[in-house]
């Protein structure tokens, strides 16, 4: 089962782990949870997202990790707006008969959030400057590691 | 008329979420973008270096020379940024 929530609001990770756990035949819940980093001064965080496409993207990145991996269970929730640091992000979390899928499609999905979906972050800083955030070569290279 | 939809840095230089376009034939992506940056100078400069563009057509990522028709939906925004970037 596939959940994808892309919104404003905050979510509670320990109840979306207890989800994916209560599923039958649950073995093994891996997961990662985004926060905005305060460092560099950094004091807010913006991220713009384009409705329907990015909510269709990530439906999109999820199936193919259903397809990939042997799951039981799926979840991606990202959020938009305006974040400060230490609010949480995103959470990708699997459920999977044992911890090898569950943590490998933790992995991918990951990798493909990082680079690929459809999200631009802006910052904000104490001395009152803002920039937007470029791409990083970093990412792309983590994320071709999935190539088939 | 094509909807166009600016994200990111590219819709803070344009100072507009979107716009429309008239389109009597289909058009490349690249060139509507040449044509859309004489409607202001903050649109010159959000759309001036093509290298920096990506696109979408009906919320389907698409190169440069894609086409778009009349009742598409095409976005215009600068490479996601999904990763921290720092």
């Amino acid at each position: 089962m596939i959940r994808v929530a892309i919104g404003p609001q905050d979510f509670d990770p320990g109840a979306e782990l207890a989800a994916l756990g209560g599923m039958a035949g649950a073995g093994a819940v891996a997961s990662f949870i985004g926060h905005v980093r305060g460092d560099g001064g950094l004091t807010a965080l913006t991220l713009e997202h384009y409705p329907g496409m990015t909510e269709a993207a990530c439906r999109r990145i999820a199936e193919e990790a259903a397809g990939r991996w042997p799951l039981l269970g799926l979840t991606v929730i990202h959020r938009f707006g305006r974040l400060e640091p230490g609010a949480r992000i995103v959470l990708a979390a699997a459920v999977s008969t044992h911890r090898g899928a569950a943590l490998e499609a933790v992995q991918f999905l990951m990798d493909w959030l990082k680079t690929e979906a459809p999200f631009w972050k802006r910052e904000e800083f104490l001395d009152g400057g803002a920039r937007w955030v470029e791409p990083r070569q970093s990412d792309a290279d983590a994320a071709r590691r999935w190539q088939t | 008329m094509i909807r166009v939809l600016y994200f990111g840095w590219v819709r803070e230089l344009i100072g507009a979420d979107g716009e429309e376009v008239a389109a009597d034939a289909p058009v490349t992506l690249d060139a509507l973008r040449a044509a859309l940056m004489a409607r202001s100078h903050g649109h010159a400069e959000a759309l001036g270096v093509p290298a920096r563009l990506r696109y979408a057509v009906n919320q389907a990522i698409k190169g440069p020379e894609a086409e778009a028709k009349a009742g598409d939906e095409v976005a215009i925004f600068p490479p996601v940024t999904g990763g921290c970037g720092r």
